[in-house]
């Protein structure tokens, strides 16, 4: 198998597009990421989407994206993985490259969610879960979360308050990044009284569904040194699954998808722990970040939180987190999160992340749970 | 018209019939379709006792379409005293009454209507036992 | 009299109310309710509730105070005017709650107030014939009365569910039973209406005290008895006034009518009304004690039984919740939340 590259990335800010079509923002990320590469020179294209289906009733985005940005003929293919969508994406983008088969992919991460702003926008988020086991009882994924999270603070005795670092963090991080939807700081008395969306789960600890692209360039090592002059090594990719229901885990606080897809790809990366230097996962709640922070083996279990608390995600920590703002600072652009985070960590990989910047970053770990965790996607990152 | 994927679970969802494993004596909810290499009798259908413990809860304030009149509504992570955990609303129930580890029993109860000319769906919940 | 010629018996009873009443002073506190309410409360169902889930958990109750497997059930039949559907059964998705599903009978069975007790009477007849061993007759709703009429203050929401069998098999035996009907409209709904009309004072003497009288006055005479051979009676209850006036026309005391008059704190549960008095006086009842019950439909009919109570239900009304345990955990909602649950929130 060939070694594989990120060779360009682009995004649109995270936000309201009201005049915005999900393909005019996957163009203008891809044309981003392309720079000066010919779009003809893309042999293939995966586009990430979660809600397309059910929020603009729009199937075949693949096609939808390629036409758009008149490279309609090549292979586009859209994948839906829930939240994981972009990650999984990035995945197969990788195993075409390393396949021999095709030398340049596009991958495009979209999302278009303010065209529907009812209640079908937390039916079409709820689809993550198991529709006839789950969903039919008025659960959202939020709810999920929200009952992980009590449940977490009655094993391990930690308070509502405790896990305002993760948002706090955030935001400050998302003050550097210029494609946040957020980008002012708060502070954890304003995260603590804010009004509940989901019992114990607060506002302010609940990240905003909004419209986003972005877009990555995956490149062979011969064509990477050609087109670029810091391409990023993608040194492991790991794709992992749970059950689809919370409520079928032997352990519910266990993201057991999340454990195997880290270790899968640190394996792979010839890696542990303490080489990731800069981190990126799914944080649309803090209770999220902590129990994957946990399963992902960056924490003992119980733990995330004191760390959290303690400081160690920020900048200048052991265990810097969404320094592009993550799910709650940069918006929730679900199906494209995925590669987001990645053109985030490019970024960092690159010392161009500003005041966010992890100093000396040279390894980083993206990854990407759909829903509650039923798919993790992990993918490692190195600058040589 | 969705009518056809509510009916074929009639039994699970207004009786909680699980399965059990005819040689191990698991008991399984929801029931799950045979799996690969498993023989066609390894389970059979099982009504579960309807008691459990709330193992975690929540109360959703951002409903999905369909649920919004019955917002805010009590969700919860319900353990089962044969072992399986099942996701539930509870019902009968104040709010600010819930904690953990309380003891509650099914009912049947109306989950949704599709609408105000479409099917009612009834399905379990759970309340503090009466 | 109607008998069977096998005796027939109530193998299980079981009741339910919802957990939520209205007080009638609240009602009056957004009507003029100047001139006195009928109760003190009614209950009110929960949004998810109606005569279906109600019908499933009172008949879970009966099945397991007698210990029968739904599986030998030969039929589930449901009383009501307030099905959930005009068309679908009650029945068969009752049944196949309880687990009693293919092989039974299912059917709803309407006549206002007194649906229940047709769907009893039927029964009997089902085991008293040999043709079946149980029935399930069951009373449910969940009454609607216009906002502001006089019916708001007691349209209430309960269901008691009766598992007839042999009387072998009995908590009580029934000894007998009158039907009486006339063609007498002192109350209707016509379809696709929502809310029923009523004849005011045409309810009372013409309707629901001489059809009362008639089917227990006959019942009496022909089983050659007086009102103070029994120890307790029951009769439809409407609001907290008509049964206590019925039972003292007829010579009943108020001791005998007493444990089985729930109308005063739960309203008028319609099919279900006369039925969960039976079953409060069942939970009190001791072996030998003999009940009178009288149920009114308008329409207008009554249905007379004359029950005697055997050994076995001492044990048996132990097996499932009582009915104070139901009356016991009333939650009270003022009249906006009320309105909001019951559908009456109409823009104009």
């Amino acid at each position: 198998m060939r070694n594989v590259y990120i060779v360009g990335t682009g995004a649109t800010p995270v936000g309201e597009h009201w005049d915005r079509s999900a393909a005019s923002l996957a163009v203008e990320a891809l044309a981003a990421a392309l720079g000066d590469i010919p779009a003809s020179r893309v042999g293939a294209l995966y586009v990430a989407s979660a809600l397309n289906g059910s929020l603009e009733v729009q199937s075949q985005v693949g096609p939808m994206v390629a036409t758009a940005a008149g490279i309609s003929g090549i292979e586009a293919v859209s994948i839906e993985a829930g939240t994981a969508s972009g990650g999984v994406a990035l995945r197969q983008a990788c195993l075409a490259v390393a396949s021999g088969i095709v030398d340049l992919v596009a991958v495009v991460g979209v999302e278009k969610t303010t065209d529907v702003l009812d209640a079908r926008r937390e039916r079409a988020l709820a689809l993550a879960g198991d529709a006839e086991w789950e969903a039919i009882h008025g659960v959202t994924t939020t709810a999920l979360w929200a009952m992980l999270m009590r449940r977490y603070m009655h094993n391990y005795g930690y308070g509502i308050e405790d896990f305002a670092p993760f948002p706090v963090n955030a935001h400050a991080n998302g003050v550097a990044n210029p494609n946040a939807m957020y980008r002012f700081a708060i502070t954890a008395d304003k995260v603590r009284s804010a009004p509940m969306v989901a019992e114990p789960l607060g506002l302010l600890d609940c990240s905003t569904a909004a419209d986003g692209a972005a877009a990555l360039l995956i490149a062979s090592e011969g064509l990477a040194r050609d087109v670029s002059a810091a391409p990023v090594c993608v040194a492991a990719s790991a794709v992992a699954t749970d059950t689809l229901a919370l409520h079928s885990r032997h352990d519910p606080l266990w993201l057991s998808a999340v454990a195997h897809s880290t270790a899968t790809a640190l394996r792979a990366a010839r890696m542990t722990h303490r080489d990731i230097q800069v981190l990126d996962v799914t944080d649309p709640h803090g209770i999220t970040a902590a129990l994957v922070l946990e399963a992902g083996g960056f924490a003992e279990r119980g733990a995330a939180v004191a760390l959290a608390r303690d400081g160690a995600i920020t900048p200048k920590g052991a265990l810097p987190l969404a320094t592009g703002g993550g799910c709650k600072a940069r918006g929730d652009a679900v199906g494209a999160n995925g590669i987001y985070q990645v053109v985030e960590l490019v970024a960092q990989l690159r010392g161009q992340a500003g005041a966010a910047q992890v100093a000396g970053a040279s390894v980083a770990l993206a990854q990407c749970i759909g829903g509650i965790g039923a798919t993790a996607a992990t993918h490692i990152l190195t600058m040589e | 018209m969705d009518l056809a994927k509510h009916w074929r679970i009639r039994h699970a969802r207004y009786r909680l019939e699980g399965q059990r494993h005819r040689t191990t004596g698991e008991v399984r909810f929801p029931p799950a379709p045979l799996r690969p290499g498993e023989a066609h009798d390894s389970w059979e259908p099982y009504v579960l006792s309807g008691r459990g413990r709330v193992y975690s809860f929540s109360i959703v304030r951002q409903p999905p379409e369909g649920y919004d009149e019955q917002a805010p509504y009590l969700i919860a992570l319900v353990r089962l005293e044969e072992g399986p955990l099942v996701t539930a609303q509870l019902t009968d129930c104040d709010l600010d009454q819930v904690t953990i580890d309380m003891p509650v029993e099914m009912v049947t109860r109306k989950l949704r209507a599709l609408g105000p000319t479409g099917l009612i769906v009834y399905g379990y919940k759970f309340r503090p036992v009466v | 009299m109607m008998k069977p010629e096998r005796p027939v018996g109530i193998a299980g009873y079981g009741v339910y109310i919802p957990r939520f009443r209205i007080a009638a002073r609240e009602i009056a506190r957004i009507w003029d309710g100047a001139g006195g309410v009928p109760v003190d409360s009614k209950s009110v169902p929960g949004p998810d509730e109606d005569t279906i889930t109600m019908s499933i958990e009172a008949a879970r109750s009966a099945l397991a105070r007698a210990r029968l497997a739904a599986g030998r059930l030969s039929a589930v039949w449901v009383g009501s005017e307030s099905h959930p559907y005009s068309v679908k059964p009650s029945g068969t998705l009752v049944a196949e709650a309880l687990g009693a599903t293919p092989w039974v009978s299912a059917a709803d069975w309407e006549f206002a107030c007194k649906a229940g007790s047709e769907a009893l009477t039927a029964a009997m007849g089902m085991i008293g014939s040999g043709m079946a061993e149980y029935v399930l007759a069951i009373g449910a709703d969940t009454a609607q009365g216009r906002p502001g009429d006089a019916l708001e203050y007691t349209a209430a929401a309960g269901a008691a569910a009766f598992l007839v069998g042999p009387a072998a098999d009995a908590v009580a035996v029934i000894e007998g039973t009158t039907s009486y009907v006339t063609d007498t409209p002192d109350f209707f709904r016509r379809a696709d209406t929502a809310y029923p009309v009523h004849g005011h004072r045409f309810t009372g003497e013409p309707a629901y005290f001489s059809t009362s009288r008639g089917a227990a006055e006959r019942l009496l005479n022909d089983l050659g008895a007086k009102p103070s051979d029994f120890t307790y009676a029951v009769f439809h209850q409407p609001n907290a006034r008509f049964p206590q006036t019925v039972a003292k026309q007829l010579g009943f005391t108020p001791q005998q009518i007493a444990p089985g008059l729930l109308s005063p704190k739960i309203g008028n549960a319609y099919s279900a009304a006369a039925l969960l008095g039976l079953c409060a006086v069942l939970d009190v009842a001791k072996p030998g004690d003999t009940i009178f019950m009288a149920t009114y439909g308008s329409g207008a009919g009554s249905d007379a039984y004359a029950l005697r109570v055997t050994d076995a239900l001492v044990e048996r009304r132990e097996r499932a919740p009582l009915t104070t345990a139901y009356l016991a955990r009333e939650t009270f909602v003022d009249y906006a939340v009320y309105a909001k649950w019951r559908g009456k929130l109409v823009m104009g």
